[in-house]
């Protein structure tokens, strides 16, 4: 049988599980190894002892941080969709270009996939995750019922995560003004910098999120209702 | 122990365990499986996908650029290369990376963890697991060449002095991304660690 420490926790083996129920009990979800549930103290993770996922990590007052964060999230996509994003110039003449303008750059037959797939990841995306999120959290920071489909909302937030790439964008435009220094005279746009905020409030927010506690609020909610 | 031998089965979204044979999970909703036995089935079919659209990645031009006195196109290599002779080696080698090593890194490591699933393997299941993580959090990089090219193709719109549009090769490697992302993603991961287990049951069996 496996160990069942965790580096900074401690979560009990689930060996010793006679007659557990089994909402105290939780499965690694990388490994599936057995653990009894317990929330370790707020700052700490518990860690699966066996291939080290991350299980639980609660934080403090992280549903207000969240939501805080996730405002500014959509009032600075919103923003940023709006303003000139990178602005060039040379030899008299300049042009300026949008974060929607580059989205849409693909323009020819086949490669408007890519147009819609690349808005997506960079724009549509994380603007949904965020939106799911608020919907999600705001309930439970406000000791409410969840609203309807919070679940599915949840869910849908997770399985989107790995297709949200605005911090990959925001490196694809250093590797862009490089590209074409020698070019032309590259100049950022207010939209630069809100983007540039926005990806560092989105990982701090992905920091924050513990997935696991808010399973287990979407689940008491639903047992008392 | 795991879930599967205490006789539950565990949800993969959101960790909650149920009796063995439950379908859905009740907290979060997920289809629940022990063990997700097609998983390799779909892991080689996209992988395979993945495979097929890189291949004219790096034949088709991914940036055609027109100056004034020429139109050039440039492969995803032939554009490093042409940020070598710039004398941007840093952008170079990030490109080179994110387009080649990365690509070519994450199908060699895909295969090899399919293949060790199903054939056993002699390095630890930690180890393996590792490297499966680490395959899971470098593969979205990739996608940066393909930004590039849009934030590019968007900008560079300077009348007759200079302008680039998207190569072909720019749809076929986003999509050999967005494959090899999901071929990843249908990776069932407790299936390192079965192996092991047996392994090890096995030789409590004969103690």
């Amino acid at each position: 049988m496996s160990a069942a420490t965790t580096d900074q926790a401690t979560l009990a083996p689930g060996g010793a599980l006679g007659g557990m129920p089994l909402d105290s009990l939780m499965a690694c979800p990388q490994c599936d190894a057995l653990y009894v549930a317990e929330m370790p103290a707020v700052g700490e993770r518990a860690i699966c002892a066996r291939c080290h996922t991350v299980l639980i990590a609660p934080k403090r007052k992280a549903g207000f941080k969240i939501i805080a964060l996730t405002l500014a999230v959509i009032i600075l996509v919103v923003a940023a969709l709006f303003f000139p994003f990178l602005t060039i110039s040379a030899a008299g003449f300049g042009n300026n270009a949008s974060i929607l303008d580059s989205a849409s750059s693909f323009q020819s037959g086949p490669m408007v996939f890519l147009s819609l797939a690349v808005a997506g990841m960079i724009v549509v995306i994380p603007l949904i995750r965020t939106l799911l999120i608020l919907y999600v959290l705001i309930p439970i920071v406000g000791d409410r019922p969840p609203y309807a489909h919070a679940k599915r909302a949840f869910r849908l937030t997770q399985e989107l995560k790995p297709w949200a790439m605005a911090e990959i964008f925001a490196i694809g435009c250093a590797v862009a003004l490089v590209k074409v220094a020698d070019l032309a005279h590259i100049g950022f746009g207010p939209a630069f910098w809100m983007f540039a905020v926005l990806v560092i409030i989105v990982l701090i927010n992905d920091n924050y999120l513990c997935t696991w506690s808010v399973w287990k609020s979407l689940e008491l909610d639903q047992r008392e209702a | 122990m795991t879930a599967r031998e205490a006789g539950l089965v565990a949800c993969r979204r959101c960790a909650r365990v149920w009796p063995m044979g439950t379908e859905r999970c009740a907290r979060c909703g997920s289809h629940l499986q022990s063990r997700d036995t097609g998983s390799l089935s779909r892991v080689w079919a996209l992988w395979i996908a993945g495979v097929i659209c890189y291949i004219p990645a790096n034949i088709y031009p991914m940036l055609i650029t027109q100056t004034l006195l020429s139109t050039s196109n440039s492969t995803i290599v032939g554009g490093a290369v042409e940020l070598i002779h710039h004398g941007s080696i840093g952008v170079a080698l990030i490109i080179l990376a994110a387009s080649v090593l990365i690509p070519m890194g994450k199908f060699l490591a895909i295969a090899y963890l399919a293949i060790s699933v199903r054939r056993g393997s002699d390095v630890s299941a930690a180890r393996r697991h590792h490297l499966y993580e680490v395959v899971e959090f470098i593969g979205r990089w990739s996608m940066i060449d393909v930004f590039v090219v849009a934030i590019l193709s968007s900008l560079v719109q300077l009348s007759v002095v200079a302008s680039i549009h998207p190569g072909s090769a720019a749809l076929t490697f986003a999509l050999s991304v967005i494959f090899t992302m999901l071929s990843a993603q249908a990776f069932d991961t407790r299936l390192f660690w079965d192996t092991k287990d047996q392994g090890q049951n096995q030789r409590n069996d004969t103690t």
